[in-house]
């Protein structure tokens, strides 16, 4: 067991963030090779005639669920170390319904919205600077709105406690609910365009 | 701006892949994954703590940003964030993709466009916020982890946003 490096102590804070930059680095470039600096591709997975978000998404949290999973199997990753953001329900899932309004309305999240600046697009820059005035205000407003920003507080919750399968059992059940999403977004794009073209 | 066309997007299923062994890196060599929302919230921290300390320390949404003996721009995040735009830029360049352009549907004005970008960006503000992080920080990285409140997240901004892709087909189709 020797991994995550930096909880075991291999370095500090300052080569962190080096990692960080690095990182960000690793994640913008393919954020960008997959099209995600453009909003319309972006938006058009809610209208199924590209579904490459739902692909590059899962396809990405599949690959690393999997090397996680198997490095803490075979004793290289200690997963309990790797931080997990604590699960809050209530306001986690009125924060996605939120946040979900605001990818159709706006185009971009705020990691595709950086690199969509990135490679010139003003729209996203705008949409950038519509996330601070969010995160501002909320901010702001943190004292009127922190009871149910704190609500059914449920601390560090995995779906293997919750369902009480264990760990393995439901990453292989991810890979399953993808490789059938895959096959499933595959066909309804062929489906879309094949519509289209009646259309026209 | 650039005069070779575009090159056509990777396969997704390939930069998913790259997407993916990214993420596990940082798992494996920081013990944390990837985020971009909190590098805002540490940056109007940044900037509110220059002009208004006290304001800042009275409130927890921002004082929770705050580093002891240096600046709240000084975080793992935000060199992370920059990363990112330097990654997209340097992807973006090698395919010949940056243009200068607003990203839109044939049947909208560039300026209702970006005013509908503008309350986008705004309510993803503030789901973020609420959410304890976004697409990155919590569908992605709380993904990958099995994290029940991320899945919960992911699966919401799903139903969000095909919920609402109706009333917003004019600007996309």
């Amino acid at each position: 067991m020797m991994a995550p490096f930096f909880k075991f102590g291999l370095f500090g804070e300052n080569i962190g963030l080096v990692v960080a930059f690095l990182v960000g680095i690793g994640f913008g470039f393919f954020l960008e090779r997959a099209g995600f600096n453009s909003a319309r591709k972006l938006a058009a997975q809610f209208y199924f005639t590209d579904l490459t978000v739902f692909k590059v998404m899962f396809t990405a949290i599949v690959t690393a669920m999997l090397g996680v999973y198997w490095l803490s199997v075979l004793g290289v990753v200690d997963l309990s170390l790797v931080y997990l953001t604590p699960t809050f329900l209530v306001p986690q899932i009125v924060g996605g319904l939120v946040l979900g309004v605001g990818f159709v309305v706006g185009g971009y999240c705020p990691g595709t919205a950086c690199v969509g600046i990135a490679t010139g697009r003003i729209d996203a820059f705008v949409l950038f600077v519509g996330i601070f005035a969010g995160v501002w205000g909320f901010s702001e407003l943190y004292p009127l709105v922190s009871g149910f920003y704190n609500a059914t507080d449920m601390g560090q919750l995995t779906l293997p406690q919750v369902t009480g399968l264990p760990y393995g059992l439901l990453v292989f059940v991810v890979v399953l609910m993808a490789l059938g999403g895959f096959y499933g977004a595959e066909w309804v794009e062929k489906k879309m365009a094949a519509g289209k073209k009646a259309e026209a | 701006m650039d005069a070779k066309p575009a090159q056509p997007y990777w396969n997704p299923y390939v930069a998913g892949i790259g997407l993916g062994l990214v993420l596990l890196a940082s798992f494996v060599i920081m013990g944390r994954g990837l985020g971009a929302s909190g590098a805002v919230a540490s940056t109007i921290t940044a900037g509110l703590n220059a002009v208004a300390p006290a304001h800042v320390a009275g409130n927890p949404a921002f004082a929770e940003y705050l580093k002891e003996g240096t600046s709240p721009l000084k975080d793992w995040l935000v060199f992370e964030v920059l990363g990112v735009f330097v990654g997209g830029f340097l992807s973006g360049m090698l395919a010949h993709r940056v243009t200068k352009t607003v990203e839109k549907g044939p049947n909208i004005t560039v300026s209702r466009r970006l005013v509908f970008a503008f309350i986008g960006g705004v309510l993803m503000g503030v789901g973020a916020k609420l959410a304890r992080g976004c697409t990155s920080g919590q569908a992605l990285t709380g993904g990958a982890l099995l994290n029940a409140g991320s899945w919960a997240f992911m699966l919401m901004v799903f139903a969000g946003a095909y919920g609402f892709a109706y009333f917003m087909r004019r600007q996309w189709q």
